[in-house]
């Protein structure tokens, strides 16, 4: 294969070959064909929704007995590298169903929150959205006003807003992390299962995207929304709650973000070996072979370090601080492979017939969410020198 | 209408459930580009991916399908080969088969003959009531494997089936032949190969895919027949000359139709 040079397939399991190849499969004849066309649409393909579920794409590392299909994390991380080498959207919307809110709810849950939800997520018959960020707190969510006050009964009032949430107009249930009983620091933080059809709770979708066209981006208001005492998560609590969930999603966009950079590379290379300009194949001209040349090392580089990185996760012993360095290279990687593949491809490069300038214009926004690459930065110049730089 | 009642009664008057047998093959892919190995006589085999031949995929599929709608059975899946064939043979676990069986040899042999003998003494006394092929394999294309094994067992044999149903002891089966279709009917046990448009194969499932380690795998040596066919030669087509540019507009049609019709003879 044109995108294996260093034979990454002999460090795979056959297992995680065969997952790999069938999500592959699925995404070629179920996303590529209609993929384009949903993105000038401004359009989440949602129809696809129960063919993930049934698949098995969500929540796929969680445990058989909630319904998931309990897979290593390297496993994990090559399915989210197959949905975004069809679009970052769909990912996305994998990412937060599954390391998002199953995970929360699985890592923070009841046992019956557990059982009344995973399963059905798993499915994709209920669909799930989780809302940190805040209009005015993104990369600090420590900030954050959401506030949930408990009530004599037990039962809780929340009152606030969420902002950037993806799946947010479409989602079942929301998890919603706020701030409780007044207490303005980020230790009195927990996170809450909405429904949201709860009185109070309104989704509006933000329109006017040039990126993650593909993909419902929503806006989130509660209004004295009356919960009962078990929608709270018990074992959640503080910031470092939700920056476990992260830590999660995080992971695998640092392998998505190579499946959309393998897919740049290998629709250029294909364009560049059959478009003749000066009587021969682009491909053959010095300028090109430099790209190409490019693309080819840093999507290896980066196929090693997730590689290695879901190893370590598989062993337990992976740290926030080494995902921030994946989601870090890679996504700057691939949003570099993106726009060298559009330039290569020339006029047609700016078509949605091809993929590069939607994968282009969506890892802006994978760029931006879970940490931005500048956030990273801070994360790893923390980590190497022990001095905080935030703040 | 009547067939549905009739397939009801069967199942409920306790009748065994089906049992069908579905051998495959593994192949290369073939959206690659090949390369004459340096015997001369075999494709190299360097770099290249691997799966269930076509026309065997379909037939795994239809099986599980046919299965699926009687409400019971059960499919095995057999393939002949060194150990690789394993991975293709739990593909198939993955999509539903129940168990598997790998007849081992080190290379498969060219020869029909020789493959259709492992396979008929392994499938003899199987109980089977269907045996199902691909109408042929996708890199060596003879398409005999099938016919010959029926011929060893004593089988009706239905070549190429677009369309396969069974019920109570016979089956149905449409076959597309040049300008139509014919629909024949066969007692079981038979042996079919099917055609491509008979059902498209599944995914596995990630929880299939996990299924598959756990479900049965017997391993046992080939009883190849002899071999009396071997590959002499390979070779590539002939690339490709150059096209020719005869000019632009209208002007040139004219000389455009007459080589079509003189030098080219298309048209």
């Amino acid at each position: 294969m044109t995108n294996d040079f260093f034979n990454i397939d002999g460090s795979l399991s056959e297992e995680e070959r065969a997952i790999r190849d069938s999500v592959r499969a699925w995404v070629n004849d179920r996303v590529l064909p209609i993929i384009g066309q949903a993105y000038v649409d401004g359009r989440f393909p949602k129809e696809l929704i129960p063919e993930m579920g049934a698949q098995g794409f969500l929540g796929a590392n969680l445990p058989e007995e909630y319904g998931c299909a309990g897979l290593n994390n390297v496993s994990y991380g090559l399915i989210m590298q197959e949905l975004e080498r069809g679009d970052s959207g769909i990912r996305s919307f994998a990412s937060v169903q599954g390391a998002l809110v199953m995970y929360p709810i699985y890592a923070f849950g009841s046992e019956e929150q557990k059982r009344r939800l995973l399963p059905s997520m798993a499915k994709g018959e209920t669909i799930g959205c989780f809302g940190l960020t805040e209009p005015d707190f993104g990369s600090n969510p420590s900030g954050m006003i959401t506030m949930a006050r408990e009530q004599a009964d037990g039962s809780w009032i929340l009152n606030g807003g969420k902002m950037w949430i993806t799946n947010g107009s479409q989602a079942h249930v929301s998890v919603v992390w706020a701030k409780t009983n007044g207490d303005p620091d980020a230790s009195s933080i927990r996170g809450f299962v909405v429904p949201t059809n709860s009185k109070g709770f309104s989704a509006r979708d933000q329109k006017g995207k040039l990126s993650l066209r593909a993909s419902d981006t929503s806006e989130l208001v509660f209004q004295d929304i009356h919960l009962p005492a078990d929608a709270i998560l018990p074992k959640s609590g503080g910031l470092k709650s939700p920056l476990m969930c992260l830590t999660q999603a995080r992971y695998g966009i640092s392998w998505g973000a190579m499946g959309a950079a393998m897919a740049c590379y290998e629709e250029c290379l294909a364009y560049a070996k059959n478009r003749v300009m000066f009587d021969k194949p682009i491909a053959g001209f010095q300028i090109q072979q430099e790209r190409l040349a490019d693309m080819l090392t840093e999507i290896v580089k980066a196929q090693l370090v997730s590689l290695h990185l879901g190893r370590l996760k598989d062993a337990g012993t992976f740290t926030p601080q080494q995902v921030s360095l994946a989601k870090r290279n890679n996504v700057s990687m691939a949003t570099d492979v993106a726009r060298e593949a559009r330039r290569l491809l020339g006029a047609v490069g700016i078509l949605a017939e091809y993929g590069a300038m939607r994968h282009m214009a969506n890892l802006e926004s994978v760029y931006t969410y879970e940490g931005t690459h500048d956030v990273h930065s801070l994360i790893l110049g923390q980590a190497v020198t022990g001095l905080n730089a935030f703040n | 209408m009547g067939g549905t009642i009739f397939l009801v009664n069967f199942f409920t008057m306790g009748a065994a459930p089906v049992k069908i047998a579905v051998c495959i093959k593994r192949v290369p892919e073939m959206d690659g580009a090949f390369k004459i190995a340096a015997s001369g006589t075999a494709v190299d085999e360097t770099g290249l991916k691997w799966d269930i031949s076509d026309f065997d995929g379909y037939a795994v599929e239809a099986a599980l399908q046919m299965t699926e709608k009687l409400g019971a059975g059960e499919v095995h899946v057999i393939s002949l080969g060194p150990d690789v064939v394993q991975e293709t043979l739990r593909k198939a676990l993955s999509m539903g088969c129940a168990r598997a069986t790998h007849l081992k040899c080190d290379v498969v042999p060219f020869d029909p003959f020789a493959i259709a003998s492992a396979l008929a003494a392994e499938l003899q006394g199987g109980g089977y009531d269907l045996v199902m092929f691909g109408k042929m394999s996708i890199d060596s294309a003879n398409g005999a494997v099938g016919l010959m094994v029926a011929d060893l067992l004593g089988m009706p044999m239905v070549h190429g089936c677009s369309k396969l149903d069974i019920a109570a002891g016979a089956g149905t089966a449409r076959r597309e032949i040049e300008g139509g279709g014919e629909l024949v009917r066969f007692s079981l046990p038979a042996v079919v190969s099917i055609d491509e448009g008979i059902a498209r194969p599944r995914y596995p499932s990630l929880k299939g895919i996990m299924a598959a380690k756990k479900k049965p795998m017997d391993v046992k040596p080939a009883q190849l027949g002899p071999v009396r066919l071997t590959v002499q030669k390979m070779d590539l087509p002939a690339a490709r000359a150059a096209g020719r540019i005869l000019g632009e507009g209208a002007a040139v049609v004219p000389e455009l139709v007459r080589l079509l019709q003189q030098e080219a003879k298309v048209i």
